[in-house]
């Protein structure tokens, strides 16, 4: 029967001579790959300095109490922008509307996306249809355009930015399930189990689910990426956040007029979100090859 | 073929008429009358007069018929915000600024990708290939945007070699207009070349296991023609295709490169119109962006055949 390993148990299928336990845990492998490791020390970084901002960072990141534009140094170890606010501190605490958008939006896209791909791929008939003409003809489009046309729809700020770049991903995750769901609701194991006598809710949830959950979580480590630069960019545009909210596409907006004379404005906040979508993306390439998955859309 | 063709113009309409009405009505769904701002400190009666004016007191679905016949003939309404010039003027300016930016993007991606790629296939496992990949994942990581402002911190203002931001059109002369776009193209172009030289890479090492190869190999031809004409046009197959997904990166890109150089390109007609919540300066970029983008798509299509003389489509 199945349970949640069992992408192994397909594997040894194939292979009889092999068996299951010869194959070391999808952790095992993922935590001896060097890329992953990498990956996560530096987004455990980012996650720590998301979390404990408040204590961690040296200065109150709206703080306009120092001299304006001051080179890096020990005071400001990154300097300080126009206003007199600690580059550092702002850095510090942009980094947790990056993670916080990075992750809820995937979380919302995969869940829905999921829903919908599954839902569709199961039942198939016109609901199939129509959702998948509409995740076709998003698919057709770039995320990115697609959450800056959902933008202009619904307006600026956070809580918009979070539906349109959620809104955004589902196709990705809706195709990626609806196809695994094709293909996998025709194995004998779960003609086995209707046999039995299990819901359809059962069996999407409890049998098919878990059985296609390998891409899926690959796509989401790459889509958490992608988000994370969407969100700066759309911050960077002047869509995103209020303005007293210290993002790190914002902190790059509000120092770009002022590069010539101070350089560290437009180093740093671009490092930390160059380091994050790194980071994240050794980790996604690691997860592909210990979770053996081929494909992921990265755009 | 034709047949084909016709069949994916036709989809390629289809995809533009769906992009157009989704607009259309979600525009007015969405809480925020796109004319509120316009009638915004207007007297009721005058709005009233306005609304009539606008057809805005008749149903959505007249308003769509109308709208869109009018958008089949060339007119998108009139800006909302500031100067009411007609959008389709707007973007008509805007449009030649982008089809520079995205043309000489794709043509530094090209520069950097082909030669990359070859030369990362051929000496697979050498340092040079381990420093293609490293950047290609370092140029996918990177914003573009932020590619941009360190381009402008090195080369404009540290250096003074190229001007930081605006558009000279080419009218003007052809260095003006080049020099203006360089950096903006090669803050687009950095990952759209990445991924292009990756696919050239996995694509060559395909090809250079081949049985053909291999014959002509022992045939004793010249290293070079062995790679550029039996080896390379076979590998850029897989690459077209992979062309269209990259186009869609670039487009995007130049929306936002756009703002970074200050290219009152249609990414920036686009973000200014959404910034003033100008709504037919709005729905009017997005149409032609879309189109802009759908176009590509056909036209990767059409490659496809002339570089596969195998693919008819007739099937």
């Amino acid at each position: 029967m199945s349970h949640p390993d069992s992408a192994s148990n397909n594997v040894s299928l194939d292979l009889p001579t092999e068996s299951a336990s010869a194959r070391p845990s999808h952790w095992r492998l993922l935590l001896r790959d060097r890329k992953a490791q990498l990956g996560l020390l530096v987004l455990g970084t980012f996650i720590l300095a998301a979390l404990l901002a408040p204590w961690v960072s040296p200065y109150d990141p709206n703080s306009m109490e120092f001299d304006m534009l001051e080179p890096p140094s020990w005071q400001h170890w990154l300097g300080t922008d126009d206003l007199g606010r600690d580059l550092l501190s702002r850095i510090i605490h942009g980094t947790r509307i990056s993670l916080f958008v990075g992750i809820t939006t995937v979380a919302i896209a995969l869940f829905f996306g999921v829903l919908l791909g599954v839902w569709a791929g199961y039942f198939g008939g016109w609901l199939d249809t129509i959702i998948m003409r509409y995740i076709d003809l998003q698919w057709a489009f770039p995320n990115f355009l697609i959450a800056v046309y959902l933008v202009a729809i619904f307006g600026t700020g956070l809580s918009n930015v979070i539906v349109a770049i959620s809104l955004a991903f589902l196709d990705d995750f809706a195709r990626i399930a609806r196809g695994m769901v094709l293909s996998v609701k025709e194995e004998q194991y779960i003609a086995a189990i209707r046999t039995v006598g299990a819901s359809n809710w059962r069996i999407m949830w409890r049998h098919i689910l878990p059985n296609i959950s390998a891409p899926i979580i690959v796509q989401a480590t790459v889509s958490v990426s992608y988000a994370i630069l969407g969100e700066a960019t759309l911050s960077f545009l002047g869509l995103g956040v209020e303005v007293d909210t210290p993002t790190w596409g914002l902190i790059l907006s509000e120092g770009r007029s002022f590069i010539s004379r101070a350089w560290w404005l437009g180093i740093f906040p671009g490092l930390a979100i160059m380091l994050t979508v790194l980071s994240i993306n050794f980790l996604g390439d690691a997860l592909r090859d210990a979770l053996d998955v081929r494909e992921t859309k990265t755009l | 073929m034709t047949r084909f063709l016709l069949k994916r113009l036709l989809g390629g309409l289809l995809v533009m008429w769906a992009v157009a009405t989704l607009v259309f009505f979600m525009l007015r769904i969405v809480p925020g009358d796109p004319l509120a701002a316009m009638l915004f400190d207007v007297d009721p009666a005058m709005a009233d007069v306005l609304r009539h004016k606008y057809g805005l007191d008749q149903s959505m679905f007249v308003q769509y018929i109308k709208w869109f016949g009018n958008i089949l003939q060339g007119d998108f309404g009139t800006s909302i915000y500031g100067s009411r010039i007609p959008v389709s003027q707007v973007l008509l300016e805007a449009l030649p600024r982008t089809l520079s930016l995205a043309a000489l993007s794709f043509t530094v991606a090209l520069l950097i990708a082909i030669p990359a790629g070859i030369i990362s296939a051929l000496k697979k496992d050498s340092t040079w290939d381990h420093s293609v990949t490293i950047v290609a994942f370092l140029g996918l990581s990177m914003p573009d945007f932020w590619l941009g402002i360190l381009l402008i911190i090195v080369f404009a203002a540290t250096l003074k070699w190229l001007p930081a931001i605006g558009y000279v059109p080419i009218s003007e002369g052809f260095w003006p207009w080049l020099e203006h776009l360089i950096l903006p193209a090669i803050a687009a172009g950095t990952a759209f070349s990445a991924i292009i030289a990756r696919m050239i890479r996995s694509s060559m090492l395909e090809v250079l296991n081949t049985d053909y190869m291999r014959v002509a190999q022992a045939k004793g031809l010249h290293q070079r023609t062995l790679i550029l004409v039996h080896a390379f046009p076979n590998a850029l197959i897989p690459v077209v295709t992979v062309m269209g997904i990259a186009f869609a990166l670039l487009m995007s890109q130049t929306v936002v490169i756009e703002n970074v150089f200050a290219i009152k390109g249609l990414g920036r007609v686009l973000i200014q119109g959404i910034l003033n919540r100008d709504y037919p300066i709005v729905q009017g970029a997005i149409l032609v962006v879309s189109a802009i983008f759908v176009s590509a798509n056909l036209l990767v299509d059409l490659l496809y055949t002339v570089i596969d003389p195998r693919i008819r489509y007739d099937s």
